[in-house]
């Protein structure tokens, strides 16, 4: 009998998050791909020092449309001073005068950044899951990205060296699960929830709706059941 | 003073490159504009760094779908074939090649087509997004911007000063001035905002221009 993944509540799935570990949280900057009772759940709970991986560290309603869907982001772990690091692509507000939690604590040297471009962070989170130990890119040459990194040539290309990203945990949204695992997402939600999933020791997955093995169409699962280890139900009433 | 194109123009200007079945990737700000001027007859399909080729206009009120928006955080519309894919798969069609043209904004462009617009030093921060991989793997990367910053200082320069994009990967700048096209013998000047001379641009041009034979007042 395969382990039981589905969890009664979002505490409950993050309870044994110690202190110190690193984590994957999606973070584009839409609302639908984001795990926010995950999110709460773990702020709630309190780990500190936390090492956050994602496209942002959370841009707390400082991006993106009008009109403004608010949703939670990781700005609420950060705000919470439980982040300590973040390795990230678009860290900062896009609007200078309204500065993200993670740029004032970074400007104030309280938190670290590693900043990355962002198809070198996702195939580096690719690599992670897929275990691969280093891959070649052009991408960051003659940049500050090439700092400490080894070149080479490659096919008359200059390219930088990049290793992968693994993390201990990752918070993932995803539209529906079955008891098995197995993931389907929405449009655009999917994004870095994807390749996440593959890439952490321990997968939790945040979803609008867990259904019997069978149900999800083979051919439309995105992530297979394999990489998930826990699922919680968002609530109905939840926007 | 003179008057300028405006940021509606140099979309209308850009979109022009835009030829019939292209794979084009738009960035935040002008580049963004440039959807909506879609010559007609032709067939752009819209790349977004966040998973998602072939989609629609930008969504009208009651229309927005959190399931569906463009790397701007913008929400867009359904078209029909229409397709989502991760964020890996998303920059794999960058880096490999698959994207036909990319439209980005500057700070700075050098004459050998350096480009520099992540971080302007005087803020000291900047966010990279997905600027350096798409300067580096789409096809043709068009760069729209003003052609000199709010202080009349060029934009188009000798050597970056600000920090690096990618290196001599600008194939055209379409500015509020002229259009400008990278080639390996320096800066040709293709063609010029109305009512300007080309001694008035090269004023606010850093390295020298090479005049177009051709050259001509931007067309629309």
């Amino acid at each position: 009998m395969p382990k039981k993944k589905v969890y009664s509540n979002f505490a409950k799935a993050v309870a044994d998050v110690p202190d110190g570990v690193t984590i994957m949280i999606d973070g584009f900057g839409g609302a639908g791909g984001m795990p926010e009772y995950l999110l709460l759940a773990l702020r709630d709970q309190g780990a500190k020092d936390l090492t956050i991986i994602g496209n942002t560290v959370g841009l707390g309603g400082t991006f993106g449309a009008k009109p403004a869907v608010t949703y939670l982001d990781p700005s609420i772990l950060v705000e919470n001073g439980q982040v300590k690091k973040a390795i990230a692509s678009y860290p900062f507000s896009p609007s200078p005068s309204r500065p993200t939690a993670f740029e004032k604590q970074c400007l104030a040297g309280e938190a670290e950044l590693e900043l990355v471009p962002q198809g070198t962070l996702a195939e580096r989170i690719r690599a992670g899951g897929a275990g691969i130990e280093g891959f070649y890119t052009p991408t960051g040459v003659g940049t500050v990205i090439e700092k400490g990194k080894e070149k080479r040539v490659i096919g008359g290309k200059e390219c930088l060296l990049e290793l992968p990203l693994r993390a201990d945990y990752a918070l993932i949204r995803a539209h529906k699960a079955d008891r098995m695992g197995n993931l389907v997402f929405k449009g655009t939600s999917r994004s870095f929830n994807a390749i996440m999933a593959t890439a952490a020791r321990v997968t939790i997955v945040e979803v609008d709706d867990i259904v019997e093995p069978g149900e999800l169409d083979p051919e439309a699962i995105v992530t297979p059941g394999i990489y998930v280890d826990r699922i919680v139900k968002r609530p109905k009433a939840g926007k | 003073m003179k008057q300028r194109l405006d940021r509606e123009t140099m979309a209308m200007r850009v979109a022009k490159e835009f030829q019939d079945g292209d794979v084009v990737n738009l960035g935040i700000g002008i580049p963004t504009l440039a959807s909506n001027f879609i010559p007609q007859g032709r067939q752009v399909i819209f790349h977004t760094e966040n998973g998602a080729l072939g989609f629609g206009p930008i969504a009208s009120e009651g229309e927005e779908d959190i399931d569906l928006i463009n790397a701007g955080g913008q929400f867009v519309t359904r078209l029909t074939g229409m397709s989502f894919f991760h964020h890996a798969d998303s920059f794999a069609m960058i880096r490999g090649g698959h994207i036909d043209i990319t439209v980005l904004g500057g700070l700075q462009v050098s004459e050998r087509g350096d480009l520099a617009n992540w971080m302007s030093p005087e803020r000291g921060v900047g966010n990279i997004g997905g600027a350096m991989d798409l300067a580096v793997g789409c096809k043709r990367v068009i760069v729209a911007m003003e052609h000199s910053t709010k202080e009349g200082n060029p934009k188009i320069v000798r050597a970056c000063t600000y920090p690096l994009t990618a290196k001599e990967c600008v194939d055209l700048i379409v500015t509020d001035l002229a259009v400008i096209e990278v080639t390996p013998q320096g800066l040709v000047l293709k063609e010029i905002a109305p009512g300007w001379t080309v001694d008035e641009v090269q004023a606010l041009t850093e390295p020298q221009l090479k005049v177009a034979e051709d050259l001509k007042e931007i067309e629309l």
